[in-house]
């Protein structure tokens, strides 16, 4: 059994879906589960934390907490580490993960994994797998020296168990010295899209070179929206202008493991398997039976997207209503 | 200006990886190396930077094996004008290669800014910059898309998920890590090729940064490639037939939707 503290994201007044597995997997395997909460008039967010198992709650609040800030997040973080000294310190691979994680691992001068796909706990330690070459390969991660062990875990690695109504954390306030800051967000813009982000979503329905335009990403955009899904795009989509580069799945776009991804007019180069491989199911439709694609695919259909994908549009619509 | 670029040298994304012997590492014989292509965007926005305030000079920064003297090249072919090659062992982590980079950075009289790629695609860790910046003292701003320069503090775009931006508002010295969409990097013309090779590149070694066995902080071990998949099934039969047959697949076998 370890002491894990689990760094809770939200955004917009919501956790995230990520923070939840990571506090799911820390509970079931037996762990004393602290989290982390942080921002302004968040306290509210505690008992849903509690429902998926975290034990205590320390909750910090500032108004230099309100947006995302990576000094304050680092120097609350740090203190909050000293305090309670935990074995295992987690968050998500995600933008604001990934960005004061490796803050923190210098403030306690220890090692830290970041985009995890494994996580086992072992003792007080943890046992993780990342991969390398973005999905070429993948290696184990061996922490060096004394200290808590640092992780940060890609998003839908580990799957969300089911929040029990019956369980709840202790809720503990904690003084949030934010220290002498340098950096500032001032706002967060919107995005235009109303769809899940593409290294978030369960599904991800990609499009490449053969949708031809910008305008004709609209069939693609038709499939994703009736399933939910996020829109990803190959590199040579992206390179064409018909996607803006967030959307590029592949080693010098997002890595990606949904649960469902459906790649549309993508031959499946080795730097678009390298961002999407790890994909639970995988479809592929192409034009070409020999596409690359198809070595990776679960369900193959040789075929025009053009012609098919609208019709699978119209399926899922059905099944969607029952 | 006292403009630094951090930068690595990487294998071609075209490159195929096999696993050396014992599965400690990579089999590096035969790679491609090139510049990590965020690291390219990073050098690109330190030239412009340069360009638009007259007197200034970049300095391109690079910590690896010898190898990686290829990449500085590259860096100085496309304008920069000094550069520095720490040397250290193939296999450093993100801790060690970050302590390195920021003890050349504290060794130069001025620096005013600092650019690197948002993350490197070979270990895709995106911890150097932030690490650097901790080790060096000063903020550090991620995944940039755009950069707003006032006379001591820069404003930058920096992209969140889901189409979203943070507008972040930084001190200057400040380390800014670009994303793809900042800029389009140019190509190094032929004389400047030639006269990149006979640029001097400074060198240090780890004694010299301050950094020793001890800054090791993790390791990899036991690499794996991806298992083989089975032989997916393929769904034959006219686009009709095909998306119904699909459509049932994802529901009732694989349960996806």
């Amino acid at each position: 059994m370890a002491k894990v503290l689990i760094v809770a994201e939200h955004r917009d007044g919501k956790l995230k879906k990520s923070t939840f597995e990571l506090v799911g997997a820390s509970a079931a395997a037996g762990n004393e589960t602290h989290v982390a909460l942080l921002g302004e008039g968040v306290a509210d967010l505690a008992k849903e934390l509690g429902t998926y198992g975290a034990n205590k709650v320390h909750i910090a609040q500032n108004a230099a907490l309100k947006l995302y800030s990576a000094e304050a997040y680092t120097a609350v973080l740090a203190d909050l580490a000293k305090t309670i000294s935990p074995d295992v310190i987690l968050a998500s691979h995600t933008p604001t993960g990934r960005d004061f994680m490796p803050r923190l691992a210098r403030r306690l001068e220890v090692g830290l994994a970041s985009d995890c796909v494994t996580l086992a706990f072992e003792g007080s330690g943890i046992k993780v797998r990342r991969p390398v070459y973005s999905g070429k390969a993948t290696a184990e991660v061996e922490f060096l020296g004394a200290g808590p062990r640092l992780a940060t875990i890609r998003a839908n690695a580990l799957g969300v168990g089911k929040p029990d109504a019956g369980k709840s954390a202790e809720s503990i306030t904690v003084t949030a010295n934010v220290g002498d800051l340098k950096s500032k967000t001032l706002e967060v813009v919107k995005g235009a899209s109303a769809r899940p982000d593409v290294t978030e979503a369960a599904i991800v329905v990609s499009g490449g070179r053969a949708l031809k335009s910008a305008d004709n990403f609209k069939i693609i955009e038709g499939l994703a929206d009736v399933l939910g899904a996020a829109v990803g795009a190959s590199r040579a989509a992206v390179d064409a202008g018909y996607r803006p580069h967030r959307d590029q799945v592949g080693q010098t776009g997002k890595v990606v493991s949904p649960a469902l991804y459906i790649a549309c007019g993508i031959s499946g180069a080795i730097q678009h398997l390298a961002g999407m491989r790890t994909s639970k199911t995988i479809v592929a439709i192409n034009t070409a039976p020999e596409a690359p694609i198809y070595q990776i695919a679960d369900y193959g259909v040789v075929s025009d997207l053009f012609a098919i994908v609208p019709l699978l549009t119209e399926d899922f619509k059905k099944i969607k209503e029952h | 200006m006292n403009i630094y670029v951090c930068i690595k040298q990487v294998p071609d994304t075209e490159t195929k990886i096999k696993l050396n012997g014992d599965s400690s590492g990579i089999d590096t014989a035969g790679i491609k190396w090139i510049l990590s292509p965020y690291d390219e965007l990073a050098v690109e926005e330190a030239l412009r930077l340069k360009e638009k305030n007259a007197g200034s000079t970049v300095t391109v920064i690079s910590a690896g094996p010898t190898r990686v003297v290829e990449a500085i090249r590259t860096a100085l072919a496309m304008g920069c004008d000094n550069a520095i090659h720490v040397e250290i062992p193939e296999n450093a982590d993100n801790n060690y290669s970050a302590k390195a980079l920021a003890g050349a950075l504290k060794k130069e009289a001025k620096v005013d800014i600092v650019f690197a790629g948002k993350e490197a695609i070979d270990d895709g860790a995106a911890q150097t910059s932030q690490l650097v910046a901790e080790y060096f003292g000063m903020p550090c701003v991620t995944v940039v898309l755009g950069i707003e320069y006032g006379a001591s503090s820069l404003k930058c775009k920096r992209e969140v998920e889901g189409g979203a931006f943070e507008m972040v508002e930084t001190a200057l010295p400040a380390l800014v890590a670009a994303q793809k969409g900042l800029n389009e990097p140019r190509y190094a013309s032929l004389p400047n090729i030639m006269k990149a090779k006979k640029k001097e590149v400074k060198g240090l070694k780890a004694a010299d940064v301050g950094v020793s066995d001890g800054d090791q902080k993790i390791k990899y071990k036991n690499f794996q490639l991806p298992p083989p998949k089975a032989a997916g099934k393929k769904i034959a039969g006219d686009p009709a037939a095909q998306a119904k047959e699909l459509v049932r697949a994802l529901h009732e076998e694989a349960k996806v939707v």
